[in-house]
Order: structure tokens, then C-alpha cells, then sequence
């Protein structure tokens, strides 16, 4: 039995430790928001955060999990997260909308760490996520208004 | 019957619009009143919540007696934001409170009708029905309104979901509430109701948010991936060598028997012959059945075609085109031989497109349970009535008892039009008797796709003495979706000597004038039997027009004319190309109109430094009957072999906007698809399959790749077009026409690589 912090609350998992963190969170403890895209962490949709770090999930085994903490889309919450959610609602970001999870975790991290990030800081952290509706321009801008803009 | 949009348009002659109070709810519709009823009939059991019994409505919304009100969408959702765009039409001509309004995707329901959504069709096919029946239910509105009111209905107006008259108001709220709202409009009736002028629309042209977005910025929206019921089982698909013909000859699944969680491998028998050689691994999870996968063993007899490679179908589809005995005619003016009789000189050239796939990013899935006699199928899609049939052969049940639920689409792009994956899924049902979840992993979900058909295109020019074209014939070369899924939606060639798949041949009978011109159309038999080819956004312009205005820009270089002089040149708008009412008036004129405007706002012909260059490019959009016009210039720099997309612009006319930010984010989203095929997509057949299958090697467009993006959409109040797949098509050969201009070097073959 494997336990960790899930948003916050503390979970356990009866699966295998080689089972990816992925399938764990969608399936056996039903937040739905992490996507499954390509299962070779080459695509984003699967991004959570481990311990603060934006982390592919579905080539995370969940016994490298244990006794961390995970956040989800689900749990992204406080001033931060729902300025970036909120940002994706005012840009009119997603298109079909399934990779966005994944962006909006890559770009939490991305603010988290620089949160006035430049053009070249954007692109640097967002290239891993794929957005197949490309609705790239879109993404840019939602992270420079949940951001306030630029440093000076 | 060739399918195209104006059938589906179909106009609203030989439909009711109806009205009737259910409880607290007023429910309006327009439709087709069923065989054997009566309108009274339809009312009566509106009002009994039973209306399906009577009445097959193609717009059906309702006004709760707290004022919401509910448009349904028989539309799919994949990132156009269609039920936004259909619901605003309805509700400007309601006199809604867009406040008011929300939608509701519907399952898939004979009552419907013909369910499709693709070849950016919704908004060109609905507008006309939705505006008259928006225009029908303020009517009633009105008149209700007006008689609490005590008031004339020539006297009372009807605006933010309120009938006004005198100071007074009363709420559609109210209205509802009051109930006993019943009506009946014949299509005399319903034809004479005067629809808004262009000047009076409230919603229609305006900004507003689109009711999608705040499910899919919080990781709310549901996809079909994100389903489960009670009691499922997870499958997974194990795939043939070979498309068709291949057979499994045992399967030796020793090894998984020990991996926690797995149950069986299931070898499927499909009536349909969709599935031929098919095999899925059923888990009580799916990572144990990506693991059990691993672990087992198939011994196939493959397919005739397993070891076929892209050079052999693009070897085939160059011999088609240089054979003129094969194909059908889809364009025969004038006379071509005459005129390459009397030509001064004539000019060939030969382009190709390699193999492309889907790559929606919710990979293929369906969750399918068979309960009360009914086989539940839930699973987003683009294509209800197409798959219907299919999955009716395969489970050997009727249409009417196979419900498709609908979610939202994570990527539709024409993959969704053919639902096949939800075939194992429900053979894999039905054998278990227990609800399956099938999920198509993403190697599984390339190697299965219904992928863009390699093509190959041949053009022959006679120019005269003056350095005029003076005809162009053309050759088509590729595998063909519609002879596959949909026949009967091929018309005849204008010669009569058989039928072409229309979706392979837009794009080629264009908008520019020619006194001699001949298409052909030609199926490349190989790639019909190796794989299925399927409908990718943007369809047959997104790759026939990289030959056309590829050639025409040869053709300029080659009489030593202005690519854009050239194009205003033979975009008179004469003859067959002077437009019609309503869907393209202003014919090929509006084309040089926004090729004008394109070459105004790039600084066409400015001096660039070595190695940059501009080029320029236009569509008509996805059809004749439908012209999305667009102008595209590209500026491009190469160095070190490599291609720098450094801007683009696009000028586009879609007729009227309906719901200008999704328009927006659709000429973002097609600008950067046109950027992607042209320098980052395509794949190749190796050994009967597909090579890429994942992103270590298909590598669609990334943030770093995106140029700057300078788009305008040309202010009209047209009759409203398509705008999901038309930005996409210029934006290739306009990359190539540059790459010409900044280097010399012509390129005949997409995607296009330098080295």
C-alpha cells in the first residue's frame, strides 16, 4: 500500500509500484482532469505537480510517489492557480481543450518560479506541452495576464 | 447523391415550426411533423414531455419557467465552440438575454435527423434554419407578451429576453409561467416571418465568451476518455500487422497470465469486416492491460499489403498521373487539347503530399454497456449516421436500438467522422456481457488511424506567344475516404464515366478564371488497399491546393509576371466564376478583394535581406458552394538549410461573423495546422503501417515554432460560411512560394524538407 498527499488530502493505493501516477489518479481515485495523450511524457497532458514541480504523471511510477506530495488540476487553487485559470477563461484559451490541464500545471510551475516570466522564458517551459488545436498564441497570453506582465 | 453543403443545408420547405407548454417549460422547434400525426398532435405531446413520439425536430430549444434557455446542439464539440455560435444565432433572433442561454449536446437519436459534424458546415448549414426559428419564437413571444401586456403586438418590442410596450414589460419568464402557450407555423407561415436585418442583430457579430471554455480551463469538461460505468472492464487493442486481410493464427497470452489484474485476450469476430485480424486484452485497469499487451503474443497471418512503403503508393499515384486514360472528370472547360496544339510552349510539374495522421490528443476510446436491450455506446463523434449502420451490421441489432451518447471531443479534426473504434469496444461487450472500456493507446491509436492518403498531382500548361496560360490540365492522384466509408456520397464525374470522392477533389476546381481546363480525378488503388484514408482538416484543398497555387506561382516565374498580378489577372469573377445568391455572391471578385488586402498590409514587393522571402498563396475554402475567400502571404527565412517562418498574414472573408472570437481562434489555431503540415508533419508507410506513431517521431508544431500571425477578417454581412478548416489551406503553399522567393529553390513535396 502506497500512500502520498493528493491536493491536500492523503490517499492510498493498492496498485503495483511500477503502475504510472497517471492511471492511479484518474482511475483509482477519480480526478479526471489529468489527460492520457501519448503515455511518453512528450505531450504535457498528463501534468501534475510533485512537490511543487510540474512532473509527467503518466511516466511517474506511483511508488516514486510515495509519501509526496501531488497536486492535480483539481487541486490548484489559492490566488495563483485560479489567477491562471481564470486568465484562460478571459484569453478564451482552449479550443478542444484537452491539453489544458497540462498547460495550465506547466505554466503554474513556470509562474511559480518566475512569475514574471519573459517571451523566452514562456516558450522555454511551455514547448513540452502540445496543443494540437495549436492554440499557442492563446496560451502565451493567458500566462502573461495571470502574470501581470513583464518584469521591468 | 454527392454530398455537399448545401444538401445538408436544407432549406426549411416541408418543415413546422410548433410551440407547446410542457409544465413550466415552453418548447419550440422545428422540424419534421412524423408520418401519421397531426400538428395538434405535437403539441399535445409536447405537453405530455413526449414529443419524440410525433415530431423530428432539427432546432428544439426551450424557456424554463425561470427564464433559462436551453438550445439543444446536434452538433459536435471539438474546439469550434459550435453551440455557442448556433445558440447566438437562435437567441439574437429570439430577443434573448444571452445570459439566458445555455446548450446542450444531444445523443445520437433518430428524431435528429442526419447527425455530421465536419467540413465546417454548422454554422453555413444551420444559419437559415436557426435564424427562422428564432424568428418564429419571438413571434409567438411577442404575441403572448403583448395580450398580458394589453397591448398591440405591432406596438411591443422584444429585447433581452423582455416584451416591452409602453413602459410596461413583462419576462419570457413570465410568459412561460403563465403557460398554455401553444402555436403551430406551416413553412408558408414560418417563410413569411421577416428575419433581422443585419443592422438590428444584437448578438450575432458580437464579442462574447464561449459557454465551453470554463469546463475546459479548470479540468471540468468530461471527454469521452473520462468515462466509466459500474461494473466495466478495461480492454485494450491488440492491432493487425496489415489493415485488411490479416488473420491471427494463435494467441500465446503464458507470460501475462501472472501480471496482477489481467483477465483474457479476446479474439473479435466483426460482421462488418471493419476489424479483420482483431484481438483485445481485457484487464481489471488499464495499465494492467498496457502490460499484459506487452507481454503477449499474436501469431498473424498478415494482409496482401504488409510490405508496402510510401514510395511504392507514391510510385503508383505518379503513374496515374501520367496515364490521362485513367480517373473522372470533375472540371472539363473549354479544350485542352486544342489549346496545347496551338501553345507557344507548355510547362509540367509534379507535387506530392506524404502520409499525415489524426494525432487528436484524447486518443480513440468508447466505453460501450448493453442494458434494457439497448447497446449504450459513449464516445465523442463527429459522424453519428455514419458509424450507426457499421456498428449495426457488426452487433447484428438495429440502428434505432444503438445509442450514441455524446461528450465533448478532445480533437476531432475528421478522425471522430468515423467512429470504427468504438467497434471493439462493443464486440467485446457484447461477448462479455459486462460494459467495456476500450482506450486506444497512442502508438495503438496511430497505427489504426484513418490517415490523410499520400497524394500525387500532375500539371500540364500551355502558354502562348504572350506569355499567356492559356490551359492548365491537372491530374489527382490519392486514396479516397468517401469510396471507403461513405459511396453513396460520390457524384458523377462531368464526363458520366464514373463517380470521384468529392473530398479528394476540392480545392482543384478553383475560382480562377481558364478558358481551357481539365481536372481528373484518379483513386490510388494501392493506397486504397493498404490502408483506410480518412478525412484530415481541411480535407481535399488542405492538400490539393499545395499543387495549385504552388503551379501558379511556377506559371508566374515561368511568363515573368507578379505572382499577385497574375492571380488578379484571372480572378475576373467572369463566366462560371461570377458567384451566386446567396452562398457566394460576389464570386472570384471577393477573392482578389482579399488578395488585394493581403498584399496592402505585408508590403508585397518590399525589399528583404538575403535569404528571406515573401510568398503568396489563396483558397476558396472547403467548397465551391461555400467559399471561405482567403489571401495568405508568408515571410520566410532559410539559413543552414533551415526554414524560419517569421510571419504570417491572412485576410479572410466568411461572409457574416457569427461568433467572431471562435472565428479568431480558428484562423489562429488553421494558421498554425498550415505551418505544422508544411514543415512539421508527415509520416510515411513502412512495411503495410504507418512509421511514426508517437511523438518521438510525428512532431506536430510546438510554441517555439509559432510565427507572429497578422490575421483580418474583411467586414460583411453576407450569407456566413466555414471558418474550422479554411485558414489551414493557403498557409503551405504560401510557405513554399517564399521559400522560392528567399532561395530559388522550387519545392514540389510536402512536408517540405530542405535536405
Amino acid at each position: 500500500m502506497i500512500e502520498f498527499e493528493l491536493n491536500g488530502q492523503t490517499v492510498s493505493s493498492a496498485s503495483d509500484t511500477d503502475t504510472p501516477l497517471l492511471w492511479v489518479v484518474r482511475d483509482e481515485l477519480k480526478l479526471k482532469g489529468t489527460k492520457f495523450g501519448c503515455g511518453i511524457a512528450m505531450c504535457g497532458a498528463c501534468t501534475v505537480h510533485i512537490d511543487g514541480v510540474a512532473t509527467r504523471s503518466c511516466i511517474t511510477r506511483i511508488g516514486d510517489v510515495a509519501g509526496r506530495s501531488v497536486t492535480t488540476i483539481e487541486g490548484l487553487t489559492g490566488d495563483a492557480g485560479n489567477a491562471l485559470k481564470q486568465a484562460w477563461v478571459d484569453e478564451q484559451v482552449p479550443q478542444c481543450g484537452y491539453c489544458q490541464s497540462g498547460q495550465i500545471m506547466q505554466a503554474a510551475s513556470l509562474l511559480a518560479n518566475t512569475p514574471k516570466p519573459t517571451d523566452e522564458q514562456i516558450t522555454a517551459a511551455m514547448d513540452g506541452n502540445l496543443c494540437r488545436c495549436m492554440a499557442y498564441t492563446r496560451i502565451r497570453r493567458a500566462i502573461k495576464t495571470a502574470a501581470g506582465g513583464e518584469e521591468a | 447523391m454527392a454530398m455537399r453543403a448545401k444538401d445538408l443545408s436544407a432549406n426549411v420547405s416541408r418543415r413546422t415550426f410548433l410551440a407547446g407548454s410542457a409544465g413550466a417549460t415552453l418548447v419550440m422547434g422545428l422540424g419534421v411533423v412524423l408520418p401519421g400525426c397531426t400538428r395538434e398532435e405535437v403539441v399535445e405531446d409536447i405537453a405530455a414531455d413526449a414529443a419524440s413520439k410525433s415530431f423530428a425536430p432539427t432546432v428544439w430549444f426551450e424557456i424554463g419557467g425561470d427564464g433559462g434557455i436551453l438550445v439543444n446542439i446536434a452538433k459536435a464539440e471539438m474546439g469550434q465552440h459550435v453551440g455557442t455560435a448556433l445558440a447566438r444565432i437562435v437567441a439574437d433572433e429570439l430577443g434573448a438575454n444571452w445570459d439566458d442561454v445555455g446548450i446542450k449536446h444531444v445523443d445520437s437519436d433518430p428524431k435528429w435527423g442526419y447527425m455530421v459534424t465536419g467540413g465546417s458546415w454548422s454554422v453555413f448549414t444551420s444559419f437559415a434554419m436557426l435564424s427562422q426559428s428564432g424568428a418564429a419564437g419571438r413571434t409567438i413571444l411577442r404575441d403572448a407578451g403583448a395580450a398580458m401586456l394589453g397591448a398591440n403586438p405591432d406596438d411591443v418590442s422584444v429585447e433581452n429576453s423582455m416584451v416591452s410596450a409602453g413602459g410596461e414589460s413583462v419576462s419570457f419568464a413570465e410568459i412561460v409561467r403563465k403557460g398554455d402557450v401553444s402555436r403551430v407555423f406551416s413553412d408558408e407561415e414560418l417563410a413569411a416571418l421577416p428575419v433581422k436585418a443585419p443592422a438590428d442583430r444584437k448578438l450575432i457579430g458580437k464579442p462574447a465568451q464561449a459557454l465551453d471554455v470554463p469546463a475546459k480551463s479548470g479540468g471540468g469538461a468530461v471527454y469521452g476518455l473520462d468515462v466509466e460505468l459500474d461494473g466495466m472492464v478495461y480492454a485494450h487493442p491488440l492491432i493487425p500487422p496489415t489493415r485488411y486481410g490479416s488473420a491471427i493464427l494463435g494467441i500465446d497470452d503464458t507470460a501475462a497470465k501472472d501480471i496482477k489484474g489481467y483477465q483474457q485476450t479476446l479474439q473479435l469476430t466483426d460482421p462488418s469486416e471493419t476489424l479483420q485480424g482483431w484481438a483485445v486484452v481485457i484487464a481489471d485497469s488499464f495499465p494492467a492491460a498496457m502490460k499484459a499487451a506487452q507481454a503477449i503474443n499474436v501469431d498473424y497471418e498478415p494482409g496482401p499489403t504488409a510490405h508496402v512503403t510510401e514510395d511504392d503508393i507514391l510510385a503508383e499515384g505518379a503513374k496515374l498521373a501520367a496515364d490521362k486514360s485513367t480517373g473522372v472528370l470533375m472540371v472539363d472547360d473549354g479544350d485542352v487539347a486544342a489549346a496545347r496544339e496551338s501553345a507557344a510552349r507548355t510547362y509540367t510539374a509534379s507535387y506530392t503530399t506524404s502520409t499525415a495522421l489524426h494525432f487528436t490528443l484524447e486518443p480513440q476510446n468508447a466505453v460501450v454497456e448493453f442494458a434494457d436491450g439497448k447497446c449504450h455506446i459513449h464516445s465523442g463523434n463527429q459522424w453519428q449516421s455514419l458509424i450507426l449502420p457499421v456498428l449495426s451490421s457488426a452487433l447484428d441489432m438495429p440502428e434505432t436500438d444503438i445509442i450514441i451518447h455524446q461528450y465533448y471531443l478532445g480533437g476531432g479534426f475528421g478522425r471522430r467522422l468515423f467512429g470504427d473504434s468504438m467497434i471493439p469496444a462493443a464486440l467485446a461487450a457484447k461477448a462479455l456481457g459486462k460494459p467495456v472500456k476500450l482506450v486506444f493507446p497512442r502508438a495503438e491509436d496511430s497505427r489504426f488511424d484513418c490517415v490523410r492518403s499520400a497524394s500525387v498531382a500532375q500539371f500540364d500548361a500551355s502558354i502562348d506567344a504572350d506569355g499567356k496560360v492559356t490551359g492548365i490540365e491537372h491530374a489527382v492522384v490519392a486514396g479516397w475516404p468517401t469510396l471507403a466509408m461513405a459511396p453513396g456520397f460520390m457524384p458523377d464525374g462531368v464526363d458520366g464515366e464514373g463517380k470521384y470522392d468529392p473530398f479528394s477533389a476540392n480545392g482543384a476546381d478553383h475560382w480562377y478564371t481558364l478558358a481551357n481546363h481539365k481536372v481528373r480525378i484518379v483513386n490510388n488503388d494501392l493506397a486504397q488497399r493498404t490502408f483506410l484514408p480518412g478525412w484530415l482538416r481541411a480535407v481535399g484543398p488542405g492538400w490539393i491546393n499545395w499543387g495549385v497555387e504552388s503551379f501558379l506561382d511556377e506559371l508566374a516565374q515561368e511568363t515573368g509576371k507578379d505572382p499577385i498580378e497574375m492571380r488578379l489577372a484571372m480572378l475576373d469573377a467572369a463566366g462560371k466564376n461570377a458567384g451566386t445568391a446567396p452562398n457566394s455572391v460576389g464570386g472570384a471578385a471577393r477573392l482578389a478583394a482579399v488578395l488585394e488586402d493581403v498584399r496592402e498590409r505585408s508590403g508585397w514587393g518590399r525589399e528583404l535581406p538575403e535569404g528571406e522571402g515573401l510568398g503568396v498563396a489563396t483558397t476558396y475554402g472547403q467548397e465551391r458552394n461555400m467559399p471561405t475567400w482567403i489571401a495568405c502571404v508568408a515571410h520566410v527565412a532559410v539559413s543552414e538549410g533551415r526554414v524560419e517562418v517569421k510571419k504570417l498574414w491572412q485576410t479572410i472573408d466568411c461572409g457574416t461573423v457569427v461568433h467572431p472570437d471562435g472565428a479568431m481562434a480558428q484562423a489562429e489555431g488553421g494558421s498554425l495546422w498550415g505551418v505544422s503540415l508544411a514543415l512539421h508533419e508527415g509520416t510515411r508507410f513502412q512495411d503495410g503501417q504507418v512509421a511514426d506513431t508517437n511523438l518521438d517521431g510525428y512532431t506536430p508544431l510546438r510554441m517555439s515554432n509559432v510565427p507572429e500571425l497578422d490575421l483580418e477578417f474583411m467586414d460583411s454581412t453576407e450569407f456566413p460560411t466555414g471558418m474550422g478548416e479554411p485558414p489551414i489551406i493557403a498557409v503551405q503553399p504560401a510557405i513554399g512560394n517564399a521559400i522560392f522567393a528567399a532561395t530559388g529553390t522550387r519545392l514540389r513535396d510536402l512536408p517540405i524538407r530542405l535536405s
